[in-house]
């Protein structure tokens, strides 16, 4: 149990954030009306996806460096991790377009830049598909996910903070630290970041756990 | 650091006699965007709006480099490429290559923009301006497109695994590229300095990161 507190404090911060999420009082704003409940859950997403896959970065360059198959493996789930948040955040923040914007996509900076990284993410499984020997594969997906984060910095933080785009806190538009004038969303927003975070490396290191057993059980045979 | 220097230096000049001496491959490439633009020439006569200018010659640019660049380890043979190992420093291949593609993309670039203008109209206002565009742009697709190459190389469908590697991983490039151009076309008394120190940075990172990787990419 004491290794494992950060878990109760995911699934804590998580029920909080849905309970609190939904029923506390939030500012009225024209447009926005009930949907700013949104930043609860479709920003902590994003912050979630960053880290993970700063995660999956991390042990890539530690594969370069050790060349032990463990970090190959963390590597991989954590991107297939990434995947997952990110595609929540996609969902999430095509819902509230629908009822702020009038449309579920429009061609913005900030919105491109988010499906061309799940695109790249993706190139990154299929060119881990398509190598066959273990080594090979794990060092030349290393080297490509390098190159992946660093492109996807480029595109999620420089990018947009450069063109005109409609999403909140870009182009001039205000963030939510705008309206949040007596604090009572950032009693909820920042459990809730705390809070998907844990819960997105508690799914994480489930998944590694699972591979690790696929792996053995293959060897086993 | 001086061998690095010369290494790099033989190694550039050795690309430059290999493709001089099978010039099909040269030809090929120019085939491709001289028939690439006719077809444009065919479909579109003369093109006026500057978006769609824009638009269509970065979109032949793209698919030229792409072939162009693809066969840089491609098509090189393992005994080959083993040969070369032995003998220069993997950092010194990687950045002749680059180099060498460079130029080659710098070359292909300003045929692709001459016979663009020939054939489908002109309409840069500022030609400074897109001229430097064009030159950082040839250098970052072909830094960016070596190490894919390299990386695809490595794998079973090296052709197709080129295609999905690169192009995602180029779009921001490519958007900052079509923005400075777009920008040169509408003569904007300003220069837009932002757009162009992120392309040089992204120039920089995407060597450096290619001279730091490169040496986990080559050995078998």
């Amino acid at each position: 149990m004491k290794k494992n507190w950060w878990k109760v404090v995911a699934a804590v911060c998580v029920l909080y954030t849905i309970i609190a999420g939904f029923l506390f009082k939030v500012p009225a704003q024209p447009i926005l009306h009930e949907t700013i409940r949104n930043l609860y859950f479709h920003v902590p997403m994003w912050f979630s996806m960053m880290t993970i896959l700063f995660v999956s970065l991390w042990h890539s360059i530690k594969y370069l460096s050790k060349s032990a198959i463990e970090s190959d493996i963390v590597a991989s789930q954590a991107a297939h991790t990434g995947m997952l948040v990110g595609f929540l955040g996609l969902v999430t923040g095509s819902i509230w377009a629908k009822y702020t914007w009038g449309a579920w996509w429009v061609a913005d900076t900030k919105l491109n830049g988010a499906a061309i990284t799940m695109l790249i993410y993706l190139a990154y499984f299929v060119l881990r598909g398509s190598i066959d020997e273990e080594q090979k594969r794990a060092r030349i997906a290393a080297v490509y996910n390098i190159f992946a984060y660093v492109m996807l910095i480029v595109f999620l933080l420089i990018l947009p903070r450069m063109n005109d785009s409609l999403h909140p806190g870009n182009g001039g538009n205000p963030g939510f630290n705008k309206y949040d004038l007596d604090s009572t969303m950032r009693m909820v927003f920042y459990p809730a970041v705390i809070g998907w975070i844990l819960l997105t490396v508690w799914i994480f290191t489930l998944r590694v756990r699972l591979e690790k057993v696929k792996q053995k059980l293959l060897y086993n045979d | 650091m001086k061998v690095l220097f010369n290494q790099i230096k033989y190694l550039v000049a050795k690309e430059i006699k290999l493709e001089m001496r099978n010039k099909y491959a040269l030809g090929g490439i120019l085939l491709y965007v001289v028939s690439t633009i006719f077809v444009s020439y065919l479909s579109f006569k003369s093109i006026v709006t500057p978006s769609v200018w824009n638009a269509l010659f970065w979109i032949i640019l793209l698919f030229a480099s792409i072939n162009a660049i693809a066969k840089s380890f491609i098509n090189e043979t393992k005994g080959k490429l083993l040969y070369l190992y032995t003998l220069a420093n993997p950092q010194a291949v990687i950045l002749s290559k680059i180099i060498y593609n460079s130029l080659l993309l710098i070359v292909l670039s300003a045929l692709c923009l001459l016979f663009y203008s020939i054939f489908v109209g002109n309409l840069i206002q500022d030609y400074s301006l897109f001229l430097l565009t064009l030159l950082l742009g040839s250098c970052g697709f072909s830094s960016l497109l070596t190490m894919v190459s390299a990386i695809a190389s490595k794998t079973n469908n090296n052709f197709t695994l080129m295609a999905i590697l690169s192009f995602p991983i180029m779009i921001p490039l490519l958007m900052v590229l079509i923005k400075l151009s777009k920008n040169a076309i509408d003569g904007l008394e300003h220069w837009d300095v932002n757009y162009l120190l992120v392309l040089v940075f992204i120039n920089v990172i995407i060597i450096a990161l290619s001279y730091l990787l490169f040496r986990y990419l080559w050995r078998e």
